[in-house]
């Protein structure tokens, strides 16, 4: 079913529908660099699925051109994993934020990990609940105290998202920036080559709740490659870091999950089982 | 004929049963097996409660006319849902020890026979084996059935099982002592039991309600599920497992229901009929993603095996007190379609139809179900296989210079639905509020029209006569759904022949409520509603709605004992006694 057609530019894969982002914001970058991704790796559009949940970040399923699914706040992988089983062939991109995979979606984010289907996952992680106005998210630092819900700071420790991918299974790992967009289009690029899950965390900045992520800019840089293939290499590189090193953090082929089963009987042979004269052998 | 054996774990009460059953099967007769369990995950005590007879049953009896008590471990436990009479045959073994205090009563209907001593007289020799022969004796199967039923059964664990079993069988099978005693109203006899050898068995199924929930949901088309275990729904994901796959589709295990409901939406988004089962608890995690289903109109069928509820309730035992959630748990103007199964083989019929239908209107079904239908077997011909030809309407290409919309409004009120893959007919679903084209969209008239459209392409359609089983007529009507039907249906059998013509109407399609139908259906009656829950929730559905003639009553009473022909028959006369003082 691929496009003949094929003309692959970036602007081809952007819907007309208008973003309702804020100026500046980090998901900008991301929606670019997707769109760029997939040019670069000629996908043809009606055979990639975006599957996003809730929040800004999650708005990025209606302004991709092609399928897409926009769900409920925290599902996406969920759905992805079962869109994904019963259509092996679709390239399958799950997007959202930090709130919407790593806290109300956080149970489907360690079963994505070790379940491993082949899918690209991109976090937009901005460190605060962008859409429902600025609350502190699982990834903001304890003593964060500009939220009216948590004047004085959570007082709980960040989730580490690359170092629970890892301990969960996760055979791709990624950081990026919105604001490093060649690096980032790299990173994907890479993560929807991969076989299995990938996961992509883009450091997005929200320009409207995190004005101070600006610094962002000078404080990223990059992890040396190659990325380690071996767990434990890779753990102590996560742990090691300080959040803001950008490239993969660990690639390694694990198997991937998936059921591909072949019409073997009719129902009727399934309805024989039934009858009384059957004895089972 | 009806029979109960009871017996604490290991045992192999439920063993016997299901092995009497398949006798009773292979004899010619139809049948109906439920049963129940302590409370403990393994081993507890046991009982299987068993009725069989000419005709297709779907509730059991009043009482039972044998009692096999393999021992009396815990069996107080069972004394409510094994109701005895003066005619009560009781098989026990004198090595169990003393009978409880409370069959005092029936002490002279007991019959000894000493199951362990027998069976201890052949090498690998089981006692429940020597009771399925002195139960059958007692029942008059004839020999040959049940030594057929036991190689059935049996012979998976090897010949030299199946042969200890047929001796153990063979030693049981003598008649009841107590001669001249009536078991059912069959005279029991000191002749030598039927021996004769049993002919071809009839061309029947023996099926429990979950495997008939799934089969249904196969042949309406499903080729997805996702599945997280609970009782008592877990079989029909189990036996759906291995078989869904031979068919080229696919089964998911998921973390939570939350993900099995979002799994199913994605699956059935990607072009696939999809389901899935579940039980009260889960059926409240998945409100928020049937609500998006609905939104998104994304067809996705859901069954739910009713148990005891709230919350974690009585797992193991029936109740059907979902109705409320099943019609209203989810928020927002949410309409979808609630189906329940009337009885074993109609989980079948029930599932195969809610499919079609969810295709068809791009819908949300509920089908409920309860404990007493999916972990029930019966003995039951084979359900006719009927073509719907409903499924689901696929978008074809637009015309040069159209755009597809997902959302249309068309004039038959269905938008048609693309598939990921389809080139020019992309799409992204969303449970945000959107505009004919998808895009999301805040704007009062975008809300209404599209609202509308998913109210009015439910009470649009015309769903045929398979909305209700209406049998027979009168003055007096019953108005029940779910597993109730069964015992509705025998009490009105009663009270027709006692000179009170009654009509029963079992609910299959209970939202949308065909209320023309219904109303037409009920009118000039006395209208009593029967279910098996505390606060009458179809009652009150039916009253919101204003189908109900004046002067209607409700019979409602929550489970975990099912409803029995003669506590319905009880409650009518004595109601109808108490209007004429
Ligand atoms: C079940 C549920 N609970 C709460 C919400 C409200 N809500 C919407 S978006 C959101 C947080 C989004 O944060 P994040 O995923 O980090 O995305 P961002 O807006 O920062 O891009 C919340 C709590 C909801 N939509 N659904
Ligand atoms: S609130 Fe923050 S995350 Fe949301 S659109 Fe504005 S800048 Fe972006
Ligand atoms: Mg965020």
């Amino acid at each position: 079913m691929t496009s003949v057609s094929a003309a692959h530019s970036a602007k081809d894969y952007k819907s007309e529908v208008k973003p309702v982002w804020c100026p500046g914001c980090g998901h900008f970058g991301v929606l670019a660099a997707l769109t760029k991704a997939f040019a670069y790796l000629e996908l043809p559009k009606d055979e990639v699925v975006t599957v996003s949940g809730i929040g800004c970040s999650s708005r990025i399923a209606a302004y991709l051109d092609g399928y897409g699914f926009h769900g409920v706040h925290g599902r996406a992988l969920a759905l992805a994993a079962g869109l994904k089983a019963a259509r092996p062939e679709l390239t399958l991109v799950v997007a959202g934020g930090d709130g919407d995979g790593f806290s109300i979606g956080g149970n489907h984010f360690l079963h994505a990990c070790r379940r491993n289907m082949d899918m690209t996952y991109v976090v937009m992680d901005n460190e605060v609940y962008g859409m429902t106005k600025g609350q502190a998210s699982p990834t903001t630092e304890p003593d964060w105290s500009h939220s009216k819900l948590t004047p004085r700071g959570t007082g709980v420790p960040r989730f580490q998202p690359a170092a629970i991918a890892l301990a969960a299974g996760a055979s791709f790992i990624a950081r990026g920036f919105a604001g490093a967009p060649n690096e980032l289009v790299r990173l994907l690029v890479r993560a929807l080559e991969h076989p299995g899950f990938s996961m992509v965390q883009v450091l997005s900045p929200c320009q409207t709740y995190r004005p101070e992520q600006k610094a962002w800019k000078q404080a990223v840089h990059p992890v040396e490659e190659p990325a380690p293939a071996d767990p434990s290499e890779a753990a102590r590189l996560i742990q090691s870091d300080d959040g803001l090193a950008l490239g993969v953090l660990y690639a390694q082929r694990l198997p991937v999950y998936q059921p591909r089963n072949r019409v073997e009987a009719e129902l009727a042979d399934l309805e024989a089982e039934f009858l009384l004269s059957t004895t089972p052998p | 004929m009806s029979c109960a054996i009871t017996g604490s774990g290991g045992s192999g009460a439920v063993t016997a049963g299901s092995m009497i059953l398949e006798a009773a099967a292979r004899a010619g007769h139809y049948g109906l097996m439920t049963r129940s369990a302590g409370p403990q995950i393994r081993g507890g005590e046991s009982a299987a409660m068993l009725r069989f007879g000419p005709q297709q049953i779907t509730c059991m009896g009043d009482s039972f006319g044998i009692l096999a008590a393999l021992d009396w471990g815990n069996f107080s436990r069972f004394a409510g849902e094994i109701p005895l009479t003066p005619a009560t045959l009781i098989l026990a073994d004198p090595d169990a020890g003393q009978a409880p205090a409370e069959l005092e009563p029936y002490r002279p209907q007991i019959h000894w026979i000493q199951l362990r001593e027998l069976a201890a007289s052949r090498a690998g020799g089981r006692f429940n084996m020597v009771a399925v022969g002195a139960i059958a004796a007692a029942a008059q199967l004839p020999l040959a059935a049940v030594l057929e039923a036991a190689t059935a059964t049996l012979s998976r664990k090897g010949a030299e099982v199946v042969a200890a079993a047929h001796e153990c069988i063979r030693m049981g099978y003598q008649p009841p002592s107590a001669a001249g005693a009536q078991v059912d109203g069959l005279a029991t006899t000191t002749s030598a039991p039927d021996t004769s050898v049993a002919a071809a068995p009839p061309q029947r199924w023996n099926i429990s309600g979950n495997e008939a929930a799934g089969l249904g949901g196969l042949r309406g088309g499903v080729r997805f599920v996702a599945a997280y275990p609970i009782t008592p729904a877990t079989e029909i994901l189990e036996w759906l497992a291995p078989r869904i796959t031979r068919l080229g589709g696919s089964l998911l295990q998921a973390e939570d229901e939350l993900a099995s409901i979002n799994m199913i939406i994605g699956s059935s988004f990607g072009g696939v009929p999809s389901m899935t089962a579940t039980s009260g608890p889960g059926l409240s995690l998945m409100m928020e993603g049937l609500g998006l289903a609905v939104a998104s109109e994304t067809p996705v069928v859901v069954v739910n095996v009713m148990r005891g509820g709230p919350s974690t309730g009585i797992p193991t035992k029936s109740e059907q007190s979902d109705l409320n959630i099943a019609l209203y748990g989810l928020h927002g103007d949410a309409p979808h379609l609630v189906l329940a199964a009337l009885d074993i083989a109609d989980c079948v019929l029930t599932l195969h139809w809610a499919t079609q239908l969810a295709e068809q209107l791009q819908s949300v079904a509920i089908v409920l179900s309860d404990q007493l239908l999916g972990q029930s077997r019966a003995i039951i011909d084979p359900p006719d296989t009927p073509e719907f030809n409903l499924g689901r309407r696929l978008a074809t290409p637009p015309e040069a210079g159209q755009e597809y919309q997902r959302y249309q409004l068309t004039a038959e009120g269905l938008s048609p639905m693309s598939r990921p893959g389809q080139p020019g007919l992309s799409y992204t679903a969303d449970g945000l509020e959107h505009n004919q084209a998808g895009t999301p969209s805040s704007l009062a008239d975008d809300h209404a029209t599209q609202l509308a459209k998913r109210r009015d392409k439910l009470t649009g359609f015309a769903p045929g006569p398979l909305w209700a089983e209406i049998t027979g007529s009168g003055e007096l009507c019953l108005l029940t759904w779910g597993s109730s039907h069964g015992a509705v249906l025998e009490a009105a059998e009663h009270l027709t022949a006692q000179g009170r013509p009654t009509r029963v109407i079992g609910l299959r399609l209970i939202a949308p409520l065909q209320s023309q139908a219904l109303r037409a259906a009920l009118a000039g009656t006395q209208v009593w509603v029967v279910e098996l829950n505390q606060d009458g929730q179809l009652y009150h559905y039916l009253r919101a709605a204003a189908v109900l003639p004046e002067g209607t009553k409700a019979l409602a009473r929550p489970g975990p004992l099912p409803l029995r022909p003669a506590e319905i028959i009880r409650a009518i006369t004595q109601e109808s006694a108490h209007d004429q003082c």
